[in-house]
């Protein structure tokens, strides 16, 4: 009888077998259907996506239709785009580009997100790569509001105006999202920066958040505020920014090395253990392993995907491929 | 029956399908395999969702909305849920797509 492979079994085949491509998966794994189905793919695809970054070429096929277009869909078929806002830091200019947006493509609904950006609600998909090349324009790149990836890095204004702050949040939390955007893990993955243990970001409740203290930065994983709360379980303190930035950098990979898909954190930590998870990254040796697998990942990933989109080469495969409304008068 | 040419079979991804504006609605048009397309109505029969945004598989299309599967070939949703899309004759020639003139919508004419 043949025993039904388990995600984190097909994870281990795709790194000990060398299974570059999903017809390899299919093929020596035993896939039962033609060519999967819309909940394997793109589990697979993401598999192959964060262990064969250089060798494997992403599948726009096995993705869900909003990392296929780079949007959220919504219930009527229209689209909503978030650009990103570093740490949830704007500029007037950049608020009048999205203002302008609005207005040029009649967006129906602005909205403030959680997440401290600008949502454009109601965007119909032929209009995509036009209002991602006005926004582009405008210094802005996606936000990935709609990815299994990195979302947002919360975070409060820290020593820059409060009293109270006792470490840089609002620029760590820059950094981390300069350092993580554009990767794709397993699940969608939302950070916060709180400036002082009163934790205005609410760093608590999140994937990774990071409490600064006065003697440096506590981090915690595996928060979360979904279908279930959770708070943050305590991964590990730290005395100075590089050294929280090494760790969370490493976490993530961690995380996008061995999690199921659609695992969040909390859920791949309660199977493995925090403990093992503490001494996996306790390593020094295996913390720089992590932190370069991850940069060569971003080597490639790091790209934004609105800004090669909005080129018309791209843009047209938006529009439909034929009007048959518009017959020519004879 | 006559035929239309709406494009390139490479204009479609493999998976994939494009939407084509007709007057009697959007079709979508699927690319199963190599040289295999299916023409349907592009609106899902549970709550319209656009099929030409889902995963193909197999001759199947995943709703992106909420996840009904339906057959390209029948237009009968599969599993545990009812409902039907309208199918359209089409075919690949010359790496060209071809679909049913009716879609052009004369008779309504």
């Amino acid at each position: 009888m043949i025993q039904a492979l388990t995600h984190e079994d097909v994870r281990r085949l795709i790194k000990s077998q060398e299974l570059q491509s999903q017809e390899a998966v299919w093929q020596e794994l035993g896939w039962k259907t033609r060519n999967g189905c819309h909940v394997c793919r793109p589990a697979i695809n993401y598999y192959l996506i964060a262990d064969w970054p250089v060798e494997y070429q992403d599948d726009p096929q096995s993705r869900f239709v909003n990392e296929r277009k780079h949007a959220n869909i919504q219930k009527d078929g229209t689209f909503s785009v978030v650009p990103r806002m570093w740490g949830g830091i704007t500029t007037a200019n950049e608020l009048r580009a999205i203002a302008d947006a609005a207005d040029k493509y009649n967006v129906p609904t602005v909205k403030v997100t959680g997440g401290q950006r600008i949502d454009l609600l109601g965007v119909k998909g032929e209009d995509l790569p036009a209002i991602w090349d006005d926004l582009t324009k405008a210094g802005m790149v996606s936000g990935h509001a709609y990815a299994k990836g990195l979302r947002t890095v919360k975070t409060c204004v820290g020593t820059d105006h409060c009293r109270f702050g006792t470490q840089d949040s609002t620029g760590l939390g820059i950094k981390l999202e300069k350092k993580l955007w554009g990767s794709w893990t397993p699940h969608k993955v939302k950070m916060a920066v709180s400036g002082c243990p009163r934790n205005c970001a609410e760093a608590t409740c999140k994937d990774v958040g990071i409490v600064c203290v006065d003697s440096g930065f506590e981090i915690g994983v595996g928060g979360a505020a979904g279908m279930d709360v959770k708070e943050v379980q305590p991964l590990v303190k730290v005395a100075t920014e590089d050294e929280a930035m090494e760790w969370v950098v490493a976490f993530v990979q961690l995380y996008r090395e061995n999690a199921k898909y659609l695992d969040r954190p909390y859920k791949w930590i309660a199977k493995v253990g925090l403990e093992w998870v503490q001494e996996t990254l306790g390593d020094e040796a295996e913390r720089a392993r992590l932190v370069a697998a991850f940069d060569l990942s971003q080597s490639i990933y790091q790209k934004d995907p609105w800004a090669e989109r909005a080129k018309a080469e791209e843009a047209k495969k938006f529009a439909p491929l034929a009007d048959l409304t518009l017959e020519a008068a004879e | 029956m006559s035929w239309i040419d709406i494009g390139a079979i490479d204009d479609i991804p493999l998976r994939g399908a494009r939407k084509v504006k007709t007057k009697l609605g959007c079709v979508a048009v699927f690319r199963t395999d190599e040289a295999t397309v299916f023409a349907t109505s592009n609106t899902c029969p549970h709550k319209g969702g656009p099929l030409n945004e889902g995963i193909v598989h197999d001759n199947k299309v995943t709703c992106p909305l909420h996840n009904w599967v339906l057959d390209l070939e029948s237009g009968e949703a599969l599993g545990a849920d009812e409902g039907r899309i309208e199918t359209y004759a089409a075919r690949v020639e010359n790496g060209r797509v071809l679909i049913e003139a009716s879609l052009l919508g004369r008779q309504a004419a």
